[in-house]
């Protein structure tokens, strides 16, 4: 018996920096999820993610994620793309703001 | 303290010129990602939820004033000004950039440290008892065996391609403060029949989706056949060990489903094959790093300021019952500087601090540092007339907390906040039991809680006394309980309690049961595990859930 196919985006990480990136429409990577391209159709997913692993040049490890459409876009459905999608940990982050890489990091791809 | 000789620094130095080329080939795109893959896990660095992590061997903990300064210019020059040291005694990294690993190793390498074997199927960092060459109740100080093990195992070519990863732990004392018996194989030092110097040998324990505790392979294994006889299991678990199933390829496994016996046979027809090619150069070897570890020369110095502070200050008398430990000397005093603030996040240090805790081990403690694998910086060597002032400086620097061994020092794995193997976070967790367990923790006294956020166990729950293990039912996080486990030289897996709680549940749940503890105890001197031991989980579970309805309404 096949399962109805979940709503997903495509969830990576950017090779330079690691951060969480998704794939929107036009092919680009964007660092908010609510940017991303929601997948409504199984076929069509899987050719976007052939896309997505034709751009390992750039990204690293795009797979689909569950999300649920909302009102501001896509919202994760899992607790790890949840995290992942508030783009950082649910902490305060101990540590020197104004160190170098904090400000680089920050510069998002 | 071991310093890298010239064989040690080209190798590593080697090992970052070639991680340098290959980044560069990533970058390129020469490599691809399937490619470049088990070239960044070798150098340890991996790719978690929101960046690369880089995880960095402390070789048995133990760390130079100057090593530590280096730790904290990177966390400040290439990161985000912070480290998070483990419960395998390293630090980790968090937020570095792809492209700077390279100088971020040779920074390293500048200080004789490196992230060679912190990821892989290889024989991982060697852990050591972290009051080693100072605590009372030892033997022989352990980490000349741990350096002798460490450059045996460093690129063993045996030993590259294991079915598994391996952990091995050292501890020199009767009093395990290593977890040996959680470990692949531990180590415990024991004095022989002629009182030459050896181990009893423990194997196959290990926590994980299926923990087990460790069974003791020979009662004692001679000191000159130590490495062969190390080779020797790890080479029996080579041949026969599941590489079909990387669920069932760790030597616990092999152990359990061979039995210890039949596994026992194994390692001593190895032992007998390779034990005439070991003709005295490890020990040779042993002989030239003892003398890097010899025993600091401690100076006297007045304990005045000592007895004033202990007679005057009652939050210096605290600090000093749960932080400081004797000494194997009188006017000495091993510290340990609390990496658990209340509400704060557990293991991590910020680049200030780590240059304070620099600053005072070169100041008071013979230029020494440990990590403690319960994630807290050890002073070994402070000459009790400087406790005032080392108190006074961490207290500044906020590593001054009060509660070593107590409830609120609660080991955590980083959890669903960074980890990408999580299922539920770890560090808010930690973070919300020990501001609800402060205002009593110093009434209950010992009490280890110890909480992972996912099977792999990173964060010991099966060992603590109370266990949390966070788990994803459905999207939601959700937080089950083992209690009555032990991590010491009685080592034992925790039981699993009832159904698991949501995430605001916990503090709560965990309160019951310290509050159960309160009213079951003798008095005060039974600790919280021996409460346990003597009335089994049967109360406590029932605490934890007999009032689920009223601390939903609280």
């Amino acid at each position: 018996m096949s399962r109805r196919f979940t709503p997903s985006v495509i969830s990576a990480n950017d090779l330079m920096t690691g951060r969480p990136v998704w794939l929107a429409a036009d092919d680009r990577w964007v660092d908010d999820i609510a940017r991303a391209e929601i997948l409504e159709d199984e076929a069509h997913a899987e050719i976007r993610l052939l896309t997505a692993n034709a751009d390992s040049e750039r990204v690293v490890g795009p797979a689909l994620a569950p999300v649920r459409p909302g009102p501001a876009g896509p919202e994760p459905m899992t607790p790890r793309e949840r995290i992942r999608a508030r783009g950082g940990p649910s902490i305060p982050l101990p540590g020197n703001v104004t160190s170098t890489a904090r400000k680089a990091n920050d510069v998002r791809p | 303290m071991y310093v890298h000789d010239e064989f040690d620094a080209a190798y590593v130095r080697e090992r970052v010129r070639q991680f340098r080329d290959q980044v560069e080939r990533r970058l390129s795109g020469a490599l691809t990602e399937e490619e470049f893959r088990p070239f960044r896990l070798m150098n340890g660095l991996y790719l978690q939820l929101h960046a690369y992590m880089l995880r960095v061997a402390i070789p048995y903990g133990t760390l130079s004033a100057r090593q530590m300064r280096q730790l904290a210019m990177i966390a400040d020059r290439w990161d985000r000004g912070y480290g998070h040291f483990t419960t395998r005694q390293n630090i980790q990294f968090n937020w570095p950039a792809l492209g700077d690993v390279p100088d971020i190793l040779e920074a390293l390498a500048e200080v004789g440290l490196h992230a060679i074997q912190t990821s892989g199927n290889t024989i991982r960092n060697v852990t050591a008892d972290h009051f080693a060459g100072a605590a009372r109740d030892e033997i022989e100080d352990p980490r000349p065996w741990a350096e002798l093990i460490r450059q045996w195992s460093t690129d063993h070519p045996e030993f590259q391609f294991l079915p598994r990863k391996f952990k091995i732990a050292i501890t020199g004392s009767p009093n395990d403060r290593a977890v040996t018996r959680a470990h692949d194989i531990g180590l415990r030092m024991v004095a022989g029949p002629d009182g030459a110097t050896g181990f009893e040998v423990i194997v196959g324990g290990g926590l994980g989706r299926s923990p087990m505790i460790g069974k003791v392979l020979r009662d004692f294994v001679g000191g000159a056949d130590l490495l062969p006889y190390l080779e020797a299991v790890v080479a029996a678990w080579n041949l026969v060990g599941r590489r079909d199933n990387k669920y069932k390829a760790r030597i616990k496994f092999t152990v359990h489903e061979l039995g210890l016996d039949a596994f026992r046979d194994l390692v001593e027809a190895e032992f007998a094959r390779r034990r005439p090619s070991f003709e005295g150069a490890d020990q040779a070897l042993l002989a030239r790093i003892r003398t890097q570890f010899a025993p600091p020369d401690l100076v006297s110095m007045p304990t005045e300021p000592f007895d004033r502070a202990m007679a005057t200050d009652p939050a210096f008398r605290a600090w000093v019952a749960t932080n400081v430990t004797p000494h194997r000397r009188d006017d000495h005093a091993i510290v340990t500087a609390s990496l658990k603030p209340h509400g704060g996040n557990p293991g991590d240090a910020t680049t200030e601090q780590m240059s304070v805790l620099a600053d005072l081990a070169e100041a008071h403690s013979h230029d020494e540092l440990r990590v403690s694998h319960q994630q807290n910086i050890i002073l070994p060597h402070v000459p009790k007339g400087a406790l005032p002032a080392v108190f006074a400086r961490l207290q500044a620097a906020g590593l001054g907390t009060g509660n070593a061994g107590l409830a609120s020092d609660i080991i955590a794995c980083p959890g669903l906040d960074y980890c990408g193997l999580a299922t539920a976070r770890s560090i808010p967790v930690a973070q919300a039991i020990s501001l609800r367990l402060r205002p009593i923790e110093a009434e209950v006294g010992p009490l280890q809680i110890k909480i992972s956020g996912c099977i792999n166990a990173c964060g010991h729950h099966h060992v603590g006394d109370i266990g949390i293990l966070g788990l994803d039912r459905a999207g939601v996080e959700n937080y089950q309980f083992t209690l009555g486990g032990r991590a010491d030289e009685r080592a034992r897996l925790g039981e699993r309690m009832g159904p698991g709680f949501a995430f605001d549940e916990v503090p709560a749940a965990v309160e019951r049961m310290v509050r159960a503890y309160l009213a079951l105890r003798r008095d005060p001197s039974e600790t919280f595990a021996d409460a346990v031991e003597r009335l089994g989980t049967g109360p406590f579970k029932a605490a934890l859930y007999e009032t689920r309805q009223d601390a939903d309404a609280a």
